[in-house]
This record gives structure tokens, sequence and C-alpha cells, in this order.
């Protein structure tokens, strides 16, 4: 049993079937890789699991709770958060602000957070950003003002705002999406050294497969809406019909 | 001390000084000398100074904060004025009476507004708010007029109950705002050589508040909650990820915000106990987003400065009339004097608002910031200078 089940999901868009009959199990403290190409319904499937989308049949359990009909902002503080395919961070705060929100949401909650304390008082927290700016090796651009960091940064910090949550779910949407190879070789190395340091649940979604494959311990291929094969790296390289569904991509 | 950083103390204390001393400070010029009439140190108008800026302290937590821009904050402060004058007519002369029930309902008004306004962002929600107010206005003119007494607006007379006070003072008269017997008109006046210092129990009441409203604003600025409201503004779809939903802090800024504008109606109710319609007008609710604006959004002191700004050019700069622009020309040839005050004319007196609307566009273009941050970049500059001239400055100056 493992701690995110997707169970015969459907997702239709007006005549398109974006999801035929998913069926997904990740397991605590593994990575897993959904690959596919262009289109082939990634996207909506972690849509589906964070709120912003519900699927039209099918279930999705987290923990052995329902995550279906639950707003994004609860799924998160069921411990499943999430980095978007272009970082999305505070861009007017700054990168130690950044963290703070997140711990924040994580001690008060969604609705009680405090209106009249004092945040340079709450030295706990620092020390817990602090920290995990530290693993990121962000920590000399703390008092940064986020928005004008590179990309590569802005990614870093959005991986640590999620990673200090200590989530029990880290999704991840095409974390290289649009990235120069080196930037795309330093973002996997981050999540290796993250996946070292610490025990941790990810759901990588990515369009090449190249990327995950010496990160993630599984890997399921989804092609038009429909998950063709689930297995570990070695055997998804030169399963056939994984050949099949990238042919005629170029990449 | 007191929950607040060294930086916000010292700027808590600048705030508290000024204010405590603004009979003093607003009033530079000898009563007989002709810039007298440059003078603000009136219990009138410093009273207008420290009540407008606790509208726009309060405006300032929502719109710098969160970015949410109000076009209706005129609405709670016209919604705290009739609330202040009823109780004044039902209840007692007593102030304290009178701020809490402005605070009250113009809190519960904020709670509607805000409800319905937010469920839109952008020009949206401005529109929204803009709507609301316009009905309030209209309603207070016409079909609340019970409530709200229309056109003449609502009064204190002879035959209210007043039940915990006294319908009529015992020669006869209207009874006058208090706080526990201390007359808010009552002032002091000091002769110190020319000058004239006046000292009104009003001012003092009212900065006093302002000085407490203050002091809240740099809490909520400064806690988990304040950082939430910009992250808001930055980027709510992080925030929503993040495991906040910024609906209802932001409901909460907009009711903070509303019971500032209705504690600042309640006040000038309690210096003028009356309330009308026009308090509520739409240009009313311009006025404190310039405010805020020109002081500096987002900035603890701007919107002070900004009240303060304002309120100066609509009471002092609409007091120069022609008259007062030939004295201070007449040194030139005829012809040229009134050319120049020809020329001068459209930008004072009546014209006031020329002037004003040119200064905004000024400091809109050329410091987004607002006051704050010409203040701010006049600091650096002389902070900087010592350092380009090193060979002046370093026979007088140690080098850190
Ligand atoms: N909101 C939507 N409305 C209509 N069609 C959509 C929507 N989102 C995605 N689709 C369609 O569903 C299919 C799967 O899209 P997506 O999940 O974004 O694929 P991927 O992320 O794997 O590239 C595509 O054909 C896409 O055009
Ligand atoms: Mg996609």
């Amino acid at each position: 049993m493992g701690i995110l089940e997707v169970k015969d999901v459907n997702k239709r868009f007006g005549g398109l079937k974006a999801l035929t009959d998913v069926n997904l199990s990740v397991t605590e403290n593994t990575v897993h890789a959904i690959i596919g190409p262009n289109g082939a319904g990634k996207s909506t499937l972690l849509n589906c699991l964070v709120g912003k989308l519900i699927p039209d049949t099918g279930s999705v359990m987290f923990d052995g709770h329902s995550v279906l009909g639950r707003k994004p902002f609860e799924i998160n503080q069921m411990g499943i958060s999430r980095v978007f395919q272009t970082p999305e961070i505070f861009g007017d705060l700054t990168v130690m602000e950044n963290m703070m929100i997140p711990l924040f949401a994580r001690r008060d909650g969604a609705y009680r957070l405090h209106a009249f304390r004092s945040v340079a008082s709450e030295a706990e927290l620092r020390e817990r950003a602090e920290a995990m700016l530290e693993d990121v090796n962000m920590l000399d651009k703390r008092n940064m003002h986020s928005a004008s960091m590179s990309r590569g940064d802005k990614r870093r910090l959005e991986m640590a705002m999620c990673l200090v949550q200590e989530p029990r779910l880290l999704l991840l949407d095409e974390p290289t999406a649009g990235m120069a190879r080196a930037d795309t070789n330093n973002t996997i190395d981050l999540l290796k050294e993250i996946k070292a340091k610490r025990d941790i649940t990810m759901a990588i979604i990515e369009h090449d497969m190249h990327v995950v494959f010496s990160l993630a311990d599984r890997i399921t291929v989804l092609a038009q809406g429909t998950p063709l094969v689930e297995d570990v790296p070695e055997n998804i390289k030169g399963h056939p019909k994984v050949q099949e569904a990238y042919l005629g991509e170029h990449a | 001390m007191f929950g607040l950083g060294k930086k916000d103390v010292t700027l808590f204390l600048i705030v508290a000084v000024m204010a405590l001393f603004a009979p003093f400070i607003l009033n530079p010029f000898p009563t007989d000398s002709g810039l007298a009439q440059f003078n603000a140190g009136y219990p009138d108008l410093m009273q207008r100074f420290v009540i407008f800026g606790i509208l726009a302290i309060g405006f300032n937590i929502l719109f710098g904060l969160t970015g949410y821009l109000s076009f209706g904050h005129a609405a709670f402060l016209g919604v705290g004025s009739y609330a202040a004058v009823w109780m004044f007519k039902l209840l007692s002369m007593n102030v304290l009476p009178a701020i809490v029930l402005s605070m009250v309902v113009s809190g519960l008004f904020a709670v509607v507004i805000g409800y319905v306004s937010l469920r839109r962002s952008g020009i949206y929600f401005s529109i929204l708010t803009l709507a609301f107010a316009q009905m309030s206005y209209n309603l207070a003119y016409s079909v609340l007029t019970p409530v709200t007494n229309g056109e003449t607006g609502l009064q204190i007379t002879l035959d209210d109950p007043r039940v915990l006070g006294q319908s009529a003072t015992a020669d006869g008269g209207i009874p006058v705002t208090n706080l526990f017997g201390l007359e808010m008109r009552s002032f002091e006046t000091l002769d110190i050589g020319p000058w004239a210092f006046q000292f009104s129990v009003g001012y003092y009441v009212a900065a006093v508040i302002m000085l407490i409203s203050f002091y809240l604003a740099i809490r909520i600025f400064r806690s988990p909650f304040g950082m939430t409201l910009r992250a808001i503004r930055s980027n709510q779809n992080r925030l929503y990820y993040t495991g906040l939903n910024a609906r209802p802090y932001t409901l909460a800024a907009f009711v903070i915000s509303g019971m500032y504008a209705g504690l600042a109606g309640g006040l000038l109710a309690c210096m003028d106990p009356l309330a009308g319609a026009e308090r509520m007008q739409w240009t009313a609710s311009g006025e404190v987003v310039l405010m805020t604006i020109l002081g500096g959004a987002g900035t603890l002191i701007g919107p002070v400065l900004g009240a303060g700004f304002i309120k100066y050019f609509e009471n002092i700069f609409s007091k120069i009339n022609d008259q007062v622009v030939h004295g201070w020309v007449s040194f030139l040839p005829d012809g040229l004097e009134d050319f120049v005050v020809a020329l001068i004319h459209p930008f004072v007196g009546k014209g006031w608002h020329l002037t004003l609307g040119l200064m905004f566009m000024l400091i809109v273009i050329f410091l987004p910031g607002g006051l704050v941050e010409g203040g701010q970049r006049i600091a650096r500059r002389l902070r900087r200078r010592p350092a380009e001239e090193p060979a002046k400055s370093a026979s007088t100056e140690p080098a850190e």
C-alpha cells in the first residue's frame, strides 16, 4: 500500500480524454517518476493530486484519506507540497521571508497566523529556515530580494520552501523544463543530494526520461492519458512500448 | 522594547515626539509676522492631521500590504461618524462609547463589503468597493434619512435623550463632547514672546489614539500575518499551494482597515459632533488613496506624512489669495507684478487642487515610493557625500 494511491482516474476536457483509467501507487521513501511525451496528461494527473482539478471518476487517496474535493491549501496541510513548472516564489519578499511563510503555514495551520507576535522573535523557525537554506547552498543569499535572483536560484528556493515544510510527499512538475543542460544537471544533482540527506517521497513529472534515469526508483510511462508500463529504470529504457510512445518525438 | 525592533522603536518615538510637540513644531512663525498664515499649529487643523493620519495608516494595512486598492474607504469614515453622533444623541457626550461604537459598526460594515468585494481582485475589486461606497452615500442622502437626517446631516439637539448624560446643560445649551468631563474643544494658549501656542484637549486625545493606532500597525506589519499579507500581494498561487488560504487573511486586513477608517470618522464627530453624507463621497475615498501613495504605500510612516501633506495643502495653500501674492511680489514694477500674480493665480487659493495634482504626478513619476523614498534618497546622498570627498571629510570625521 503506497502513501499515494490513484485508482481508475478518468478526466475529460470536452471530447478529449486527457486521462483514461489511470492507476498509480507511490511507495513511501521512494522517488517515483512519471514520464511521457507532450500532451500525455502528466500535468493533468498532477493537477488532480493537488486539488486544482477534480477527476470525473476514480479516487485519489493520500495516506488513507481522499484528497478529492479538497482545496490546494488543504491538501498542502495534509502533507503534499508541490514545485511548479516555472518557479513560483514570493518575488517581493526576501529569501528568508520566503522560507518563513511555509514554516508559519505548517506550524500554525491554514487559519491561525499570529497578528501581533513579531516575526523577529521566531528564533526556532528561523534556525530551521537557515538550516534548510544551508542544505541547498543558499544561506549567503538569505537577505536577497528573491525576484532579482537567477532562475536556477529561484528553483532552489522553491524546493527549499517545499522541503522546509517536511512534506510527506513532494510533487515536482517538470522541474527542468526549459532549462539549459547545465541547469538541468544542477537541479538533478540537487534532488539527488536531497534524497541522500533525508527520507523523502517524491513524485516527479518529466518529459525527458534521461533526466530522471539516475534519480528515480520507479518510473511510470504515460501515453495518451494511460499508463503504459511501470518498472524500475533499467527495464524502462529498452521497453518496446516506451520506444513506441516516444516515436516521432525528437527528444 | 514593547515587542518592537530597535528601528521601529526609534520610528515610533520620532512620531510620538512629533505628535506631542506638534503645537510648537507646526507654529514656527510669530503671530504677527507675514508668514503666520503658514502656521498649522491650531487645534482644528492639527486634529485633522492626526485623524486623517489614522485613516491613512489603516488604509495602508490593506493597500500597502496586500495591494488591494479600495476605492470606498470613505464609506467607513462616514459610517463611523454617524455611529458616533448617534451615541452622542442616545447615550452621552462622552467620546469613549462613541469611538467604540464607530469602530464596531464600521467593522461590521467592512465584513459585509469586504466579503463581497474580495471575490474579485485588481480593478474589479476597486470598482466593487467604489460601488458600495456610492451606494452608501446615496442611501445616506435619501432612503436612510431617518438614520442620517439626509441632506442636513445628523446633528445633536436639545431634545436628544442622552440616557447616561443630560439632554441640555444647566443654562439650556447643547452639551459638548468630552472625555469624562474634559471638553474636546477646550484649549490653553501659551504665549512665548511673539508666539502663541495652542494646546487643545481634542488634539491630544486624537493624537494619543493615533499613536496607539500606529503602534498596532507596526505590530501587524512585523507579524507573520503582516508578512503573509505581503505574500498575498506577491503571489497568491504560491501561497495557496503553501497551505494558506488568502481569503480570510485579506478579509481580516480589509476589516481592520475599515475599523481604522471608522475610528477616524468617529473621531471627526468627537471633535465636531455632526455627520453628513458628503463624508462618504468618492472624492473622499480618492483622497486617502492619494495620501497613502504620496507618502509611500507599504511603508509605516508614509501614510502619516501623506495625510499631513495633503491636509496642509488643503487648509493652508487654499488660503493664499491674489492679495497675498501681490504682497509677496510688490517689489516688482506694476505691470510685471500683475503679470506674475496672474501667472501664480491658477495654482493658489481655490486652485490648490491644481498644485496638489501636479505634485502628485511628479512624485508618482519620479518618486514611486512617495515622500519616504524621497527622504531615503536624500539621506543616502548625505551619507555618500563624505565618502566621495575623502580629502575634506577625513580631517573632520572619523572613518566609521
Ligand atoms: N484545462 C484544459 N482544458 C482543455 N484541455 C486541456 C486542459 N488541460 C490539458 N488539456 C489537454 O489535455 C491533454 C493533456 O495535457 P497535459 O496534462 O498538459 O499534458 P502534459 O503535461 O503531459 O504535456 C492535452 O491534449 C491538453 O491539450
Ligand atoms: Mg505539462
